[in-house]
């Protein structure tokens, strides 16, 4: 098993869940963002781990964010890894997503053109149902 | 305690980088720069007691094996753009501790075949990332950190391009670098293709095979070989995140804690510095370090740039090989490509490209 499966309809790597990561993605598929917060120290974590990375408890529990962030950095990606980004989707935004509750995620910004990308800009989720099992969480601007 | 002065530097072995290398082997190609060190040092096989590696799919036995060595004290080091200086700060530990009184450092191999993987990594961590399409290599972090820098203190593509474009001149004095001779202009850097914004090809690193050692000694030994010993007197070392969305910050690096330690250990400042050594997996990565090593004012790295000559005949010379954008990147060695460098330059052997006066170098991997 690699770090991401393909499926033949969807030609863009897929996340594959596993024990600890699995109910983020099942939270997705039913449009809420989960991130886990430790019960000793009220921490927020992501990536999802096994313990807080703060105060090392196990006692870690899924809670859904507003969904509200901001942009913290973006590239508009030309030169893709993946080939099916490369010859689908480029360029499109790449980028880490302040979420107002502080975790930071990996996403995609759209909704907005390349050229009116700012960093700090507000944005919001939406949850694109990209294959029957997978959901991702992606962003737009506010209002947008 | 401190290893400031305790070890020496006594020979270096480089192999030329190059894109593909098909009648080498990986581990053929780091006993090359190996057995260069060795006979540099003027120090024979029976007197190397110790060895650190790292080498893409081999281990430090292999590598002691294929030399024909039997290390009383070996290591692998596993610390990114960080392995070479990484290295040496443990040769000169192993070398304080009596562990070994000949430690030998090699790291290199072949550069993967074709483009980057486009899987791989941890699963646990990758799967929140390759879902959205990361750019090239490490490209589209770093682009990010670029962004946000410009965001902060203020950039401009001409700055970045100055990076790379100095360093240019110095690979021209460099018979090793990959891009000895090739000319190189601020217009080619930022019309070059767009990788991921904003930084364009001729501002990324070109992976390539090769492999680059050092032989080290502890100081009481130290002038006994046919080189002038180059002394380590400080080291420090800083971790601050993997994945980006770990970063306490993304514009200041962990150079500003490995340094000030770096400096603390030596008793020395940044001003003492006669040239400086950077690890450049891109432009960007040049500028900030400038700034937190101390060199340059947080913020003012890309005026600087701009204004001064940093090419091995200015006042301030960083990357005199060319660094890893003009040199070539071989791969993990690449940082440790700074670290031959700058021994090569303290020691008055780099031929063209000779820094003038120097007495102290900076190297950061
Ligand atoms: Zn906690």
């Amino acid at each position: 098993m690699g770090a991401a499966a393909v499926s033949e309809e969807y030609p863009f790597p897929l996340p594959t869940p596993g024990v600890i990561t699995g109910p983020f993605w099942d939270g997705l598929r039913e449009h809420r963002l989960l991130v886990q917060r430790c019960l000793t120290g009220g921490h927020l974590v992501h990536y999802p781990r096994e313990f807080c990375p703060v105060c090392y408890s196990p006692d870690l529990e899924w809670e859904e964010m507003s969904g509200r962030g901001r942009v913290h950095a973006f590239t508009v990606v030309h030169r893709a890894v993946h080939p099916a980004f490369q010859q689908e989707k480029a360029p499109y935004v790449f980028a880490l997503i302040r979420l107002d509750e502080g975790p930071i995620l990996t996403s995609n910004v759209e909704g907005v053109a390349l050229d009116e990308m700012r960093i700090e800009m507000p944005v919001e989720v939406y949850f694109d149902d990209v294959t029957e099992q997978v959901t991702l969480p992606k962003f737009r601007p506010v209002g947008g | 305690m401190s290893l400031r002065g305790t070890a020496a530097i006594i020979g270096v072995g480089s192999v030329k980088p190059e894109r593909r290398m098909p009648d080498r082997s990986g581990i053929g190609v780091a006993a090359e720069a190996g057995i260069k060190a060795v006979r540099d040092a003027g120090l024979r096989r029976e007197d190397i007691d110790g060895l650190i590696t790292q080498m893409p799919g081999e281990t430090p036995t292999a590598l002691a094996e294929y030399l024909g060595l039997r290390p009383t004290w070996s290591h692998g080091v596993v610390m990114e753009g960080a392995t070479g200086t990484t290295s040496v700060t443990l040769a000169a530990m192993a070398l304080d501790a009596g562990l070994a009184k000949n430690v030998l450092v090699v790291i290199g191999g072949l550069a993967p075949g074709g483009d980057m993987p486009t899987e791989g990594g941890s699963r646990l961590r990758e799967q929140f990332d390759a879902p959205f399409g990361p750019a090239s290599g490490a490209t589209g972090w770093y682009a990010m950190i670029a962004n946000r820098y410009a965001y902060e203190y203020g950039l401009t593509d001409e700055q970045r391009a100055s990076v790379a474009v100095q360093q240019r001149e110095n690979a021209h004095g460099n018979p090793n670098a990959i891009f000895r001779g090739i000319p190189l202009t601020i217009e080619d850097v930022v019309t070059s293709r767009m990788i991921s914004t904003p930084l364009r090809l001729l501002e990324c690193v070109m992976p390539t095979g090769g492999a680059e050692a050092v032989l080290m000694t502890s100081a009481d030994r130290a002038r006994s070989g046919p080189q002038e010993p180059v002394y380590l007197l400080g080291s420090g070392m800083a971790v601050d995140h993997y994945t980006l969305g770990g970063a306490s910050t993304l514009t200041t690096s962990p150079v500003a804690i490995s340094a000030r330690r770096a400096f603390e250990m030596a008793g020395l400042g940044p001003r003492d510095m006669d040239m400086v050594s950077l690890y450049d997996c891109y432009t960007i990565t040049v500028l900030i370090s400038l700034e937190d090593a101390g060199f340059v004012p947080k913020g003012e790295a890309g005026a600087f740039v701009e204004s001064t000559d940093i090419t091995y005949k200015g006042e301030l010379p960083v990357n005199t090989h060319g660094g890893q954008l003009s040199y070539g990147q071989p791969m993990v060695a690449g940082g440790m490509s700074h670290v031959t460098e700058s021994v090569l330059q303290m020691q008055g052997r780099a031929g063209e490209r000779q820094v003038e006066k120097l007495d102290y170098c900076f190297v950061n991997g």
